[in-house]
């Protein structure tokens, strides 16, 4: 860890005026204390956020939209009764990840922002263009188990390790940003970015921007979700692949149906084009094949993540089943539903 | 991003922090976390560093009620906190708490190492009542890994516990 | 009349308070506060090649830094690479940390810096900038099969293969049934949850108080004296509790040098604490190979095995350990071929870990047996009883004892194989599969040689002292079960005292010799002291037991009592009074009787039964019931017993389902070295564990008649878990660990069956 200025801001406009390009936000400190001791993320100071008062709220407005706070813990978050009630998807995600202490300790602002797992972004002697750009991507052909097979670049194949980001997606939730120039909404497809000749970047924040609130909108998806994580051992670990699904059902057909893949991209992938196969219709299972094989359109492997394309087009057909089913998956019973 | 190459020491930061009923007023450098702090500092080497990285869980500790992974937590950021470790768990005349009992009883542990954080774990476990299957016991006490593959032992106390208090 | 008997009983661990209290210290909590100074270690980024240039100048500027040791000022040490040798180590030139600008493998140290705070060495490693002159370097075990060779040289205590007998090659030509396959298992890391680790106290007087986490402080203190030429009353090694080894605290490692090095250049205390990630720098289980050919009559008879396994290990050291030589000690064959070779990679030397050898040999051929009996169309079970060897037909011994079968016919009862279908994939709950699977093994009964030293005083008190280590193992208990008994006192009487190289000597604790061993020599220094104690009683004036023989009483509840006339009896109290000593020292020892093992084997086995469910679509494997039937001869805790044993049981799951270190060969690298990214069980991974102990009497293996438990649980889990992998789903898994995409099918395998 390199020698820093620590601060605790009284106002989040103090927070915001004192940001600069080499300073990080402390939230739970989960992931960033971490790099800092791997010494791959270097902030000249840390801004405290955790005495801001005004960020730790959850409520819900009229037209139902959910609002948490940035400075909620995830811990929190997903034993809220409006969050249970209203977003059971997001409680299930959240508690899918993690464990109980690092989810006491992270907040959703952070979760948002937490960085791939990726092992030669971790080991800084090692080359990663998102660690140091520019100096290669060994990952494409070497151990490549845990990276992306989908929206890859020549520089990057890291994943977004998140599963609360995951339901977000499939939430349509909005990242609420406050900067200098005051409050900005982000939809969550637009919050995460792709990495493409710039992998140092994995959001579209601005480096004086920090996130307030997280909002999602009204959706009746009732017990009609899931989120299914596949992984390597049965409980704190990444996904290798995960799904969140929300299933709206009128009269026996889908009338909205969203699917966000986790552990196989740079961001939660969403393909509406996807989605819209089902739509209209009822919860057919032959089609779920067909859903998948859209989601999963242009994937490629790199050797040891080939794999992850098979497993994600069942895990996607087994998450369409789950959420047709109302039998989300239990993050308690690790039998899959 | 612009580093701050040049060679220099740590700032350092007041702060007051009750350990296990103790209070302290102390000033540490920012870059201490509340593991080394407990550790080196105040020389409660009850907590263990098991990885240092929030991969094992070796290093939870109690902090405002909440278990934490100390190793996570900046010093700086738990003023003001109260925190209570492994050396707080049993009463002060030195009755053991009831999951150290029944850690003992039900051989819960066996090199002892990953010990001091599946207790604090597991008492804020029986708290928050996550208690109610042995499927919820397992998955949330995920947290702590075990080496020496102690769990079904584990899973065996923190039951009792629960059972007598009700909460299973 | 006679007390309650402790050896046999269950009894809760009498380190247990310090433990769930926190009390109990292990080498990172000695020596906290501002008086120690620490150390930090940066490791080399490059395989093989050598140092252009290594610039301490930014790390030195930081305030609070004291030193930064690299190969250019590292103060002289011995200049052999056989001073630097230990008693496990194997044939070759040992790791001399610093020693000069060449690099032998990723992660090799370059350099160490030493601070004033952690923080603060931690940082300014960061700013030590080394160039590197980097040469080809192989790290792919299986690219480099090709060049395996037989070990020149073996390593001590490890047998080789024996020769073949018969041949192997023609019997299986003619076999009417055969199978053949090959078997990989990946390389595992021990990490144990406490890292390795060296506090360093240097006092007044110059001397060295060292805690090193090490199975054994004489290991530690033996590798001081001979690496920086210290006498031997110049260090002390204490670390009375280990937080889990699992081997890789059996040699010393870099740690150990690097903080005695620096204590003695700067005449500090130094700490030295490794990094999880440096754990994967020091030690590993090898990625192994093996090939298996079994040859049968249709009736199941075995008529031919061939087991080849080739490791990898090191360029400057021949790893080794026994992989195949099981197949042949667990299954009778009149033709038998075993070969063992190793390639050498440029990766640190291996380790033993937990079971050496045995968990791999058993995975190969325990999942060929099951495909043999598949092919048979047999129950699996069956045909390893109808081949289940009466003699050690590897070493032409007898067993001491082997009550497999004993334990076998326990455990299939209470896992209830009889129900088991013959045929996969015939049991199902809802979308997952469900296989019962089993599988045999085996590990050497061992003892060696420890002393012990035993004292007892006027009240009863009575302190036990071996240098052995508990590693977890249970072994203060055992030891104060063993004291306390055959001193007729009670567990609360008894101190035991380990890890301490002031305490009569012991070999580190490993191979699951401790209890055998130290416990002999604790038996044997009872045993004297007892002598003296009753010659005590005897010189009091009339005494009761005036003309009684050593075998004739007994010690109970502090008393020395005449068996035949209970009412004849001497208290300790008047014993001590009359001897006019107010304590008794007597010292013990143990050790392997040669005449014995002239003529008899001894090992443990186990038949372990495992119950999987395997989702259908898409293979998430979950083990959920697992008995393990063990025969080891005499129990003396079944408490810590049985948790020895589910410890073995959770790591063959872990090896079946989870541990993988992942190498990056084209930067030679392990690149999963932290314990978020290699996988060992969590609690939601485990589930019911059953342990079984059949009785068995043995004495010829020791004179406590126990034969020692760390290993067995391990042996043969793994296989047993492919085998109920393979009876969900039908699909053969012959790669560790079975992850997900193994299971399904997703990934290529690099082993086929023939």
């Amino acid at each position: 860890m390199r020698p820093f200025h620590y601060e605790r801001p009284r106002a989040l406009e103090e927070a915001i005026a004192g940001k600069t390009e080499a300073s990080r936000f402390l939230g739970g400190g989960t992931n960033l204390i971490d790099l800092m001791k791997y010494d791959v993320e270097r902030p000249a100071s840390l801004l405290d956020l955790n005495r801001l008062e005004g960020l730790r709220e959850v409520e819900r407005d009229r037209e139902g939209t959910l609002r948490i706070g940035a400075l909620v813990s995830n811990a929190d978050a997903a034993a809220h009764p409006l969050v249970r009630e209203h977003h059971p998807l997001l409680a299930d995600a959240i508690l899918a990840g993690a464990t109980p202490q690092l989810r006491n300790m992270a907040t959703m602002g952070g979760n948002l922002l937490q960085r791939t797992r990726c092992y030669y972004f971790y080991d800084r002697l090692t080359p990663c263009n998102k660690r140091e750009p520019g100096t290669g991507c060994p990952a494409k052909e070497g151990v490549n188990r845990i990276h992306a097979i989908l929206g890859t670049s020549e520089h990057c194949i890291a994943t977004h390790p998140s599963d609360m980001c995951v339901a977000l997606a499939a939430l349509e939730a909005v990242v609420v940003v406050r900067g200098p120039s005051g409050e900005r909404r982000i939809r969550t497809e637009d919050f995460h970015r792709l990495p493409g000749d710039a992998p140092e970047r994995d959001t579209t924040l601005d480096a004086r921007e920090v996130v307030t609130a997280i909002e999602i909108p009204a959706r009746l998806y009732g017990r009609h979700h899931t989120y299914l994580k596949l992984r390597d051992r049965l409980s704190y670990a990444f996904a290798l692949v995960s799904v969140a699904v929300t299933m709206e059902m009128q009269e026996g057909r889908v009338s909205r149906l969203r699917v966000a893949l986790g552990g196989v991209a740079h961001k939660p992938w969403r393909v509406p084009e996807a989605e819209a196969l089902l739509e209209g219709r009822g919860p057919e299972e032959a089609r779920f094949g067909a859903v998948a094989d859209r989601l999963l359109q242009g994937a490629r492997g790199y050797g040891h993540n080939d794999f992850k394309i098979g497993l994600a087009r069942l895990a996607i057909a087994r998450a369409l089943h789950q959420a047709a089913a109302a039998t989300p998956q239990s993050h308690v019973a690790k039998r899959i539903a | 991003m612009p580093d701050d190459l040049s060679p220099r020491g740590p700032e350092t930061v007041a702060l007051t922090l009750t350990v296990n009923g103790a209070s302290h007023a102390l000033r540490v450098p920012a870059w201490t976390t509340l593991l080394d702090l407990l550790r080196e500092g105040l020389g409660l080497t009850g907590s263990k560093k098991g990885c240092d990285h929030g991969q094992c869980g070796a290093c939870t500790v109690i902090l405002d009620g909440k278990r934490v992974n100390s190793c996570l937590v900046l010093a700086a950021r738990s003023d003001g906190s109260e925190v209570r470790t492994v050396e707080g768990l049993a009463s002060p005349d030195g009755a053991l708490h009831p999951l150290q009992e029944a850690f003992i009883k039900h051989d819960a542990f066996q090199c002892g190492y990953c010990t001091p954080g599946q207790l604090c774990s597991g008492v804020a476990l029986l708290q928050e009542g996550h208690t109610r299957t042995e499927d919820e016991i397992r998955e949330w006490m995920s947290g702590n890994l075990c080496r020496c593959g102690a769990y079904p032992n584990i899973l065996a106390a923190i039951l009792e516990v629960a059972r007598k208090e009700g909460r299973a | 009349m006679m007390h309650h008997p402790l050896i046999g009983t269950p009894q809760d661990r009498v380190d247990g308070r310090a433990k769930v209290t926190g009390t109990a210290r292990y080498v990172a909590d000695f020596e906290t506060g501002a008086e120690v100074l620490h150390a930090h270690v940066l490791n080399s980024a490059i395989a093989i090649g050598r140092i252009r240039r290594i610039d301490t100048t930014r790390a030195l500027a930081v305030p609070g830094v004291v030193e930064v040791f690299t190969h250019e000022n590292r103060p002289r040490t011995a200049w052999f690479s056989s001073s630097y040798k230990d008693d496990v180590g194997p044939p070759g030139k040992p790791l001399r940390p610093l020693y000069d600008s060449s690099i032998s493998y990723s992660g090799e140290p370059v350099a160490l810096v030493v601070a004033e705070s952690y923080e603060t060495a931690r940082y300014a490693a960061n700013l030590v900038e080394v160039e590197y002159e980097a040469k080809p370097h192989e790290t792919d075990l299986l690219k480099q099969l090709p060049n395996s060779y037989v070990p020149k040289k073996r390593r001590s205590g490890i047998n080789p293969p024996p020769r073949p007998k018969g041949s192997a090659a023609s019997a299986l030509e003619s076999a009417p049934v055969k199978h053949v396959a090959r078997y990989l298992i990946a390389a595992e890391h021990h990490n144990p949850m406490e890292m390795h680790a060296t506090t360093v106290i240097r006092e007044a007087d110059g001397k060295l108080l060292i805690h090193d986490k090490i199975q054994g402080v004489y290991a530690s203190k033996q590798y001081v004296c001979s690496v920086f030429g210290l006498s031997e009353d110049k260090v002390r090694v204490v670390s009375p509790f280990i937080g889990g080894a699992f081997g890789s605290g059996l040699r010393p490692h870099y740690q150990l040098f690097l903080a005695v090095m620096a204590a003695m250049a700067l005449e500090r205390s130094v700490k030295l604490v490794l990094t999880r990630d440096q754990q994967f720098t020091i030690a590993h289980r090898p990625e192994t190979w093996n090939e298996v050919a079994l040859g049968a009559k249709p009736d199941g008879t075995l008529t031919a095995i061939r087991h080849k396994a080739i490791g990898s290990t090191s360029r400057y050291e021949d790893h080794q350990e026994a992989v195949v030589n099981w197949t042949n000690l667990l299954y009778s064959a009149p033709d038998v071929q075993l070969e063992y070779e190793l390639v050498q990679l440029d990766i640190e030397t291996p380790t033993d870990m937990r079971a050496p050898g045995a968990p791999l040999g058993a995975f190969a051929a325990e999942s060929a047996m099951d495909e043999l009996a598949e092919k048979l169309g047999v129950d699996p079970l069956a045909l390893r009883l109808h081949n289940d060897t009466q003699t050690d037909e590897v070493m032409n011994k007898y067993h001491t004892s082997k009550e497999l079968r004993a334990a076998c016919q326990l455990g299939a009862e209470r896992f209830g194989w009889r129900h088991r279908p013959f045929a996969p994939r015939s049991m199902r709950q809802g979308r997952e599969l469900i296989g019962w699977g089993l599988a045999f093994g085996a590990w050497e009964a061992q003892m060696q040689k420890h002393a012990a030293r035993v004292m007892l005083d006027a009240e009863g008190h009575c302190t036990v002292g071996v240098a052995t280590a508990d590693l977890g193992t249970g072994t203060y208990t055992i030891l104060a079960q063993i004291a306390a008994e055959a001193l007729g006192l009670s567990m609360n009487k008894v101190t035991v005292l380990l890890g301490d190289s002031a305490l009569p000597q012991a070999p580190v604790s490993g191979g699951s010799w401790t209890a055998a061993s130290a416990g002999s020599a604790v038996h044997d220094a009872c045993a004297r002291l007892k002598a003296e104690l009753l010659l005590a009683a005897q010189t009091q004036r009339g005494s009761p037991l005036v003309d009684a023989k050593l075998e004739e009483v007994m010690f109970d509840r502090e008393r020395i009592v005449l068996m035949r006339d209970p009412m004849r009896a001497v208290s300790l109290q008047a014993a001590f009074a009359a001897g006019g000593r107010p304590r008794i020292v007597a010292d013990g020892q143990a050790g392997p009787d040669q005449l014995t093992q002239l003529r008899y084997s001894s090992h443990t086995h186990s038949a372990v039964f495992v119950e999987a469910r395997v989702d259908e679509e898409l293979g998430q494997v979950r083990v959920t019931r697992a008995v393990s039937a063990v025969a080891a001869g005499r129990i003396l805790n079944p408490k810590t017993a049985r948790s020895q044993v589910v410890g073995g049981v959770v790591w063959g799951i872990g090896m079946a389902l989870h541990e993988e270190a992942m190498a990056d060969h084209n930067l030679g690298r392990w690149m999963n070295h932290n314990i978020a990214e290699y996988h060992i069980p969590a609690h939601a991974d485990i589930h019911e564990i059953d342990v079984i102990f059949a009785e068995e009497k043995d004495m010829l293996t020791s004179p406590l008649g126990v034969k020692g438990l760390g290993e067995i649980g391990i042996v043969g889990t793994a296989a047993a878990v492919a085998n109920a992998v393979w009876h969900a789903t039908g699909r053969r898994v012959r790669e560790l660990p079975m992850t997900i995409d193994k299971v399904l099918g997703l990934t290529p395998a690099h082993t086929e069956a023939r």
